[in-house]
């Protein structure tokens, strides 16, 4: 009834190849925008900016970025928090040291840098599969890891080996306040997630699916393992190290190596399982739920009655970032996103289901 | 060149923490070999078994304590067969490998809530100071530690055990048809559901072996968790099928890491052992997809 199509025609090939095709949906994503353009800025407070929209859209963008790859491509990473300290340092050192460059610029220069490690690091993937990759990325994370802490090159010879980023200045236009901060992560992440639709769409995104689907048939249909694979590998380290230039400039501005240790991989990955693998929408779905689960569960035994230690807490949440991966496993493994499907082929008959 | 006496100690020393490598990769060989899951829990297991062992043994005998141990190791098996594998069999590899890390996070976290999440000391009562061998050949001596060398012996011992179970019981040889082809072992009668348990159960004792080995050496805290991730090169070096591969690859990668950081560290740095495993275990799979000493990976379409 809700979300019913009846009567409306796709009459050019334009409106058959829109990405919100429904007026239902056109609706909902416009709404959707103006609260996060409009009704956010004006009446959320500075904490919910700064303590949960900012992380929740940057890791969002991370979250797009390990899509691209697990969800479309199949190919596992468990470095991607090794791709977002690499944008965070390479973005660094190039406002360093390249004083000149526009900050945006920067940006741009840091994700290809990203981006290539990414292929070096990727191209394991061309003799080994699955599992044996998963070790493979794991090595990304690790030799990040020890880079950024133990080469002073990269810190900048500062003695505690931690680094404060620049102040963001997008031509002239100064962003300090957690409202402006909010805008820009906004406007990236909008950005990203139009981009990364449309690219799943177009012939790349398909050869990555019909890699993920079955890497063999793919390459007898004419796919070249090699481009698909690496070009994933790509995207997904661009995005991803964008994410975390903007991790780092944005809501951290000093931070130290173990910002992007392998906590951060792990818990990108969540996000992509729990929001649904494969879905644009489930890369928000995902680090919407995964950032605001732990303030949650810090808040709500105080708030019925119960005291609970820190580690206690840390330890729930362990338990239950654990059995939520494993229940979505099992029931829903395309996650968050494939639940609001679901509601969607309901609404659509409701309230008169056959 | 370094003298030989330093040299030989590192070599040594290195072969030593190998071992210790060894044993926690065996418990994913054990897994991987009979079910085809890549079981990342096997560290939290580990610290699971080691938490479960020191605090049992604060009020009960340690023998006692241990039996225990092993009841709730085998517990814990049938828990993540029943909930976790069972409504997830004939899934891809690929999921089974992230419902492991699922696990893993809960067994962390709900070894740490039961038991307390402070550093306990395992006493197994050997003697902490080190000893020196082959004072009479080298000035000083080489130091060894002898928790490592009970460790060695303990891994040794267990390999042997293992190789009689799996080649000379008639368990060992269901578990070997399982590994070979589920459909097959099951058509002939094998009940993979006991089976699996078997093999989850014994990758537990397996994990309480290494939990106390590691435990003793750095005390029962929750950085055991984490060395799962020391053993998955070694697991990857040696080969995902092969029980001596995940030995031969500790060694390798203990003695190997230990070498690296005595020559080569100081000048970039050090703490290379940190990625000097993984790098070693890429630069293996790129020639050999399959390890050292795994079976060669067929495709079927």
């Amino acid at each position: 009834m809700i979300y019913r199509e009846t009567g409306q025609f796709r009459t050019s090939y334009a409106e058959d190849q829109a990405i919100f095709r429904l007026r239902q949906d056109k609706i909902g994503i416009a709404v959707i925008l103006a609260i996060a353009w409009i009704g956010i800025p004006f009446f959320a407070d500075e904490y919910l900016l700064r303590a949960i929209l900012v992380p929740f859209l940057i890791l969002a963008i991370a979250a797009i970025g390990l899509n691209l790859l697990l969800g479309y491509c199949g190919q596992i990473s468990l470095g991607t928090g090794a791709f977002m300290a690499i944008g965070a340092y390479a973005a660094y050192n190039l406002a360093l040291r390249l004083p000149a460059l526009p900050l945006l610029l920067d940006f741009l220069l840091a994700g290809l840098i990203a981006a290539a490690v990414g292929v070096v690091f990727g191209l394991p993937s061309l003799r080994i599969k699955g599992l044996y990759l998963a070790v493979a990325t794991l090595a990304a994370q690790f030799f990040a890891d020890w880079a950024f802490l133990r080469l002073p090159w990269f810190t900048n010879y500062t003695p505690s080996g931690s680094v404060t980023a620049p102040p963001l200045d997008f031509f002239g236009w100064v962003a300090d306040t957690p409202r402006e901060k909010y805008f820009v992560c906004l406007a990236f992440a909008c950005l990203t997630a139009l981009l990364a639709k449309n690219l799943v769409r177009s012939r790349i995104g398909r050869s990555w699916m019909a890699i993920r689907d079955m890497d063999i048939a793919a390459e007898i249909i004419g796919i070249r393992p090699m481009t698909a694979k690496l070009s994933a590998f790509a995207v997904s380290s661009f995005v991803a190290g964008g994410a975390g230039v903007l991790w780092a400039f944005v809501h951290l501005g000093s931070w130290e190596p173990l910002a992007f240790s392998i906590d951060m991989s792990f818990r990108l990955l969540f996000m992509v399982i729990i929001g649904g693998m494969g879905s644009i929408l489930g890369s928000f779905l995902g680090a919407a739920f995964i950032t605001v689960l732990p303030i949650f569960l810090n808040q709500a035994p105080g708030l019925v009655g119960i005291q609970l230690s820190t580690a206690m807490v840390s330890h729930l949440e362990f338990m239950i970032f654990g059995s939520l991966i494993v229940l979505f496993l099992i029931w829903e493994p395309h996650g968050l996103a494939r639940l609001w499907q679901i509601g969607k082929e309901k609404m659509r008959l409701w309230p008169f289901p056959y | 060149m370094a003298e030989l006496g330093p040299l030989l100690e590192v070599v040594l020393g290195g072969l030593m923490s190998g071992v210790l490598y060894a044993l926690v990769a065996l418990g994913f060989v054990l897994i991987f070999k009979a079910s085809g899951v890549f079981n990342f829990a096997q560290g939290a297991m580990v610290l699971f078994a080691a938490l479960s062992l020191v605090r049992l043994a604060e009020w009960l005998p340690f023998p006692l304590a241990f039996l225990l141990t092993i009841v709730i190791m085998i517990a814990v098996a049938w828990a993540i067969e029943r909930l976790v594998l069972r409504p997830l069999v004939g899934q891809h590899g690929l999921i089974l490998f992230m419902a492991t890390i699922g696990v893993t996070f809960f067994l962390d976290g709900f070894g740490q809530t039961i038991w307390g999440s402070n550093v306990y000391q395992l006493d197994l009562g050997i003697p902490a100071s080190p000893w020196f061998l082959l004072e009479s050949l080298f000035p000083g001596g080489i130091l060894v530690s002898p928790i490592d060398v009970f460790a060695a012996a303990i891994a040794g011992a267990l390999v042997l055990a293992l190789s009689i179970f799996f080649h000379s019981t008639k368990i060992g040889r269901a578990l070997r048809a399982v590994a070979d082809d589920h459909q097959a072992a099951q058509s002939v009668g094998i009940p993979l559901n006991r089976i699996w348990l078997i093999v989850w159960s014994t990758a537990g004792i397996v994990a309480l072996v290494a939990g106390m080995a590691w435990g003793s050496k750095l005390g029962v805290q929750f950085s055991l968790s984490l060395i799962a991730l020391k053993a998955l090169p070694v697991l990857i070096l040696g080969g995902l099928t092969s029980i001596p591969g995940a030995i031969v690859g500790g060694l390798i990668v203990g003695a190997g890491e230990k070498l690296a950081e005595f020559y080569i560290g100081p000048s970039i740095g050090g703490g290379i052992e940190y990625w000097f495993a993984y790098v070693l275990a890429l630069a293996v799979l790129l020639v050999r997809p399959q390890g050292l000493f795994g079976e060669k990976i067929i495709e079927r379409v």
